[in-house]
């Protein structure tokens, strides 16, 4: 078994900052409609929700090797119904993850006023290298 | 093209360094843009030069310098991106 993790820290202006200057391009380009529906909405988007989720993605790259990938809407954090933040993987993060046998994608998240920071582990269970 | 691409990186990538310091080939991630920032300067570019990156070219290499930059922006305008 093998567990690789990913970490990330992000600057809450940064994503008001991009905001104000993108708006709806810069929500839609990096972010899922189900994780804009979670941060307030399209009209009142919470900048503080946002970084969270963008760390998460960025942790997720980096715990996944693929850290190369600016498709952010491919990595989503997604709530259970519990309330917990699970993540799911999309498109060429989907298939890159696929080639080990993933077994667990944990994620936590926390924001305060100023950062975000998300850590992200996954478990597969074969070693590094070896045939899936 | 390659000044609008320098006005762009210098307004939004939120390099550690003057742009104009760098060479059309320096390392953008080196000199200290984010990838966060990078998302930024894509949508820059995007406005500035009309453009629309498609997915498949949604990667840190395409904007990691000027004049990668440059050639990324010049596929797409070509229609062979």
């Amino acid at each position: 078994m093998t567990v690789r993790v990913g970490i990330d820290l992000v600057d809450v202006d940064d994503i008001r900052q991009a905001l104000a200057a993108h708006g709806q391009r810069y929500l839609e380009r990096v972010f899922t409609p189900g994780e804009i529906a979670d941060c307030g909405g399209p009209s009142a988007p919470r900048p503080d929700r946002l970084a969270a989720r963008f760390a998460a993605k960025e942790a997720a790259f980096k715990a996944l090797r693929c850290s190369d990938v600016l498709v952010f809407q491919e990595i989503e954090v997604v709530t259970d119904a519990r309330g917990a933040p699970t993540l799911a993987l999309h498109g060429r993060t989907a298939a890159l993850a696929a080639t080990g046998r993933r077994v667990e994608l944990d994620v936590s998240l926390t924001h305060e006023r100023d950062l975000a920071a998300a850590v992200v582990a996954i478990t597969t269970l074969e070693p590094e290298g070896a045939p899936a | 093209m390659t000044d609008e691409i320098r006005t762009v990186v210098r307004d939004h990538a939120r390099l550690a360094v003057d742009v104009d310091s760098l060479s059309d080939d320096t390392d953008l991630y080196q000199a200290g843009m984010t990838s966060h920032a990078s998302v930024n300067v894509m949508l820059a570019l995007e406005n500035a030069f009309d453009v629309e990156f498609p997915d498949h070219m949604l990667n840190r290499s395409v904007f990691e310098s000027v004049s990668a930059i440059r050639h990324a922006i010049e596929r797409v305008q070509e229609g062979i991106a």
